[in-house]
């Protein structure tokens, strides 16, 4: 007979409020194998915790069920402090009578009943459950940076920095990300590349760094502290290790008119190209879409002119697998494009504005290409479509952001600021010019940030309209812009040169996909899932991946910087270990049973099961078993249930806990 | 601002199997939001819905389910990359067969709810209440009960009372 306390939380009045706590605590104490039952104000805290050590030790318990909030948040807690009482941390389970419970059902009588429902359920999952040991396994001191933009570069160089080695992997032709595209930042004005092109270099240099550019995540294997990571390095059409970067190529490419995505497409680039002048590593590569030698194989310019012989147009794609411990996901974010978009889609583009029809209507990241030193026009404010410098140009807020018609609820945080960074920089520019700003709400909460956009509205001159934008349409070389001012309560029309769109932070392409790859959890934005909102902002709730940056939400460069070093921090802790404990709830082989049909290891994902033979002791084949590798088995359990000889079991969810929870029902 | 409280003649048992990474998660997501839903769920946790034996189902359904909900990650998002994928297969072929001894299939639901779904998962549950709900309770499996290792039924005198002699 079990010896079984129950301890009901009132997790102050957030259970108790809706759960008669008392009554739950008095029928677990008459459920056969309960020897003991409390209810207590908050389990979680020392005096609470103390309460169950003292229970065990007073009572002779052999498991614990806390009812109290939900596993996620507090199983570690309760498994810690049962077995510093002496207990087998994996007989200490927690019933969730807050989450599933006492939070989402407002009749007392129902909650209550249902309480004691999940109080009797998991007594019997304790009453069966097994004393498991943690599986101890080696960590590999080696972490993997998804993404090369500011956040992705934080990381590796902090991890790098405490002395461990770090792979790289980007998309593009060279690392920067959006930052290297910006051309001040808010709320000092700095100039974006003199901050950023040194890291970049930072990042190529050191000696603890491996960079692959051009390079795709191909696929994601094995678990914390052991993943198997395999990188696609898309063929560059250069060979890296002989190309000096004279960059007389480029300058001999006779496709000359391709427009240069790094530019928003108002540049123009050459076939054979780097994105930008300051770009890590400064190694050219074939865009093979547009290369005359591709498309046609007649050119060859770049072979004949390269010195060292490094333009290969037979290059191939190349596939490395890199064993590492940790993964940071600094992938970012794109742009909302007001682009009609497919019927089916979720997320509509915006027809009143013209569908980006108008030339002259552009985005805030093309604003920023334009006022770069850098960019298309040397940073002269110049329109798109005449090449004139804008007198009157009107900024929107919150394209695409809270715009729910649109298919996106959330605030996009960072447009209210560059805007009226885009106010300044176009005053500075154009002194006799005037900026017009249509918003929802000014939201600027930041260090100095409520103070830049002050001094964008009283001191630059920018005219700040309440109110959203209805209508554009070209009439001349004019943009009519239609909208509101909802303070004054009229209706406003502004004759504009130049309009300027805050459009809403999306995930990045193919976000989901990489998930699907690593595994973790996103939302319906495409945007990653952290484990907690609060508590746990940088991990995933698998565990060794960790968050960096807006890949999990719209983030400034400050909140995006100091999540990348906090994702750094994370893995250095993982690194400062040898060994890994991690969760024993792992597949055993019964091999008395197992019949070697080996259905188990056609179900596997880990590849975990093999075949194992028995021989007698004349070495004769007795039996063929399947095997289960503990450290590669991910505990999932479908091979158990695919089992037909039910001889393989998952341990913490076995049949005959699973089954006891169903006759308690 | 409470609602009135509707009564009903029947208030149906509803279990739900569950995945640990998406729906149970969901689930928690529902409560840290303050969602409100139907009381008659009530919930078992799995690694992964891979995990979950068709068995189980039939147990529950036994036992008292009048629904049963089993819900997991959507396609392609399975935190151990495939095991959703079994279950569906497994599930559709089991459903079929359930189907066939007569079982009425709307009181068994799959469905995909993911970490981030608090309010599906709200939606999911109090759907499925509400249909079992007037559909009323499940006789056929808890009949059955009382007749276990017994392959048919107990329909002559005869084997009433061969039964009767060996409980």
């Amino acid at each position: 007979m079990s010896r079984i306390g129950v301890f009901v939380c009132h997790c102050g009045e957030n259970i108790s409020r809706t759960v008669d706590v008392e009554r739950v605590a008095k029928e677990a104490g008459d459920i056969p194998g309960v020897a003991f039952s409390c209810d207590y104000k908050y389990m979680c805290s020392d005096p609470g915790q103390n309460l169950l050590k003292k229970a065990v030790a007073d009572n002779n318990l052999d498991g614990v069920l806390v009812a109290a909030c939900s596993p996620r948040m507090h199983e570690k807690t309760f498994r810690k402090a049962a077995s510093a009482a002496g207990l087998n941390p994996y007989l200490c389970e927690m019933g969730n009578i807050r989450e599933h419970c006492s939070w989402v059902h407002e009749d007392r009588e129902e909650a209550t009943a249902k309480a004691s429902d999940i109080v009797k359920l998991m007594v019997e999952r304790v009453k069966k459950g097994k004393s498991l040991a943690p599986i101890t396994v080696p960590v590999t001191k080696k972490a993997l940076v998804i993404g090369g933009g500011i956040a992705g570069i934080q990381a590796a160089l902090d991890i790098a920095d405490a002395g461990h080695q770090v792979v790289m992997v980007e998309r593009e032709p060279s690392i920067g990300g959006h930052m290297a595209q910006l051309s001040e930042t808010f709320p000092t004005l700095d100039c974006s590349q003199c901050i950023m092109t040194p890291k970049m270099v930072d990042v190529a240099n050191h000696p603890n760094i491996t960079l692959y550019t051009f390079a795709e995540i191909e696929k994601v294997e094995g678990y914390i502290g052991n993943f198997q990571v395999t990188v696609r390095k898309k063929a560059r059409s250069v060979d890296e290790s002989k190309c000096t970067g004279c960059g007389v190529c480029m300058t001999k490419c006779p496709k000359k008119k391709i427009p240069n995505e790094f530019d928003q497409g108002h540049g123009m680039r050459t076939a054979i190209y780097v994105p930008f002048p300051q770009a890590v590593p400064n190694t050219p590569v074939i865009d093979r879409q547009n290369c005359t030698m591709f498309q046609s194989g007649k050119c060859g310019v770049c072979q004949k002119v390269c010195g060292p012989g490094a333009v290969d147009f037979e290059q191939q794609d190349t596939l490395i697998v890199e064993p590492v411990g940790a993964i940071v996901v600094a992938t970012g974010f794109k742009l909302y494009s007001i682009e009609r978009q497919p019927e089916d889609s979720p997320i509509q583009g915006y027809g009143e504005f013209g569908y980006g029809t108008i030339p002259d209507i552009i985005d805030g990241m093309t604003f920023e290409r334009l006022a770069s030193a850098s960019g298309p026009t040397g940073g002269k404010i110049l329109r798109p479509s005449d090449g004139k410098e804008p007198k009157q140009v009107v900024f929107i807020q919150c394209v695409g952001s809270r715009a729910r018609e649109k298919g996106i609820s959330y605030c996009s945080k960072v447009c209210c600021m560059y805007t009226a960074k885009h106010t300044m920089l176009y005053h500075h520019k154009v002194h006799d010019g005037q900026a017009y700003v249509f918003y929802m709400d000014a939201r600027t909460p930041g260090k100095g940030y409520d103070e830049f956009w002050r001094r964008a509205v009283e001191e630059e001159e920018a005219v700040y309209i309440r109110g959203m934008v209805s209508r554009m349409y070209q009439r001349g070389d004019k943009i009519v812009v239609m909208g509101s001012d909802t303070l004054v309560g009229v209706q406003v029309e502004i004759e504009a040169d130049l309009v300027v769109m805050a459009t809403a932070v999306q995930a990045q392409d193919g976000a989901d996909l990489l998930a699907q790859k690593l595994g973790i959890s996103y939302d319906k934005y495409n945007f990653y899932s952290e484990a907690h909102a609060k508590l746990k902002p940088v991990e995933c709730a698998t565990a060794g991946i960790y968050l960096a940056g807006a890949c999990q939400g719209p983030k400034d460069i400050p909140d995006t910087v100091s999540q990348a070093s906090a994702a750094a921090a994370k893995v250095m802790t993982l690194f400062a270990k040898d060994q890994l404990e991690r969760d024993p709830v792992v597949a055993k082989v019964n091999e008395k049973y197992c019949v070697g049909c080996l259905a188990c290891k056609k179900v596997c994902p880990y590849g975990a099961v093999e075949e194992r033979e028995i021989r007698d002791r004349q070495g004769n084949l007795v039996k063929v078993v399947a095997s289960v590798n503990p450290g590669v088995c991910g505990g999932c359990g479908t091979c158990q249930a695919t089992c037909p000889s039910k001889s393989v079991e998952l341990d913490g969810y076995t049949d005959e806990q699973i089954m006891a929870m169903i006759e308690a029902l | 601002m409470h609602a009135e409280k509707l009564q009903h003649d029947f208030e149906p048992k509803i279990v739900a199997f569950v995945c640990t990474w998406c729906t149970y998660a969901g689930a928690d997501l529902a409560g840290t939001s303050r969602m409100q839903y139907p009381a008659n769920v009530r919930v078992l946790k799995f690694p992964c819905t891979g995990r979950i034996d068709p068995v189980f189902i039939l147990r529950a359904f036994q036992k008292g389910a009048d629904g049963v909900l089993v819900s997991g990650c959507h396609p392609g998002d399975c935190h151990y990359m495939a095991g959703n994928f079994h279950a569906r297969r497994r599930f559709a072929a089991f459903r079929a067969l359930l189907g066939f001894v007569g079982v009425d299939l709307e009181r068994l639901q799959f469905s995909w709810v993911s970490a981030a779904e608090g309010g599906k998962w709200v939606e999911v549950v109090t759907e499925l209440t509400e249909k079992v709900r007037a559909m009323g309770p499940m006789k056929e499996f808890k009949a059955l009960e009382d007749e276990e290792q017994w392959s048919g039924a107990l329909n002559t005198p005869e084997l009433r009372e061969a039964f009767e002699s060996i409980t």
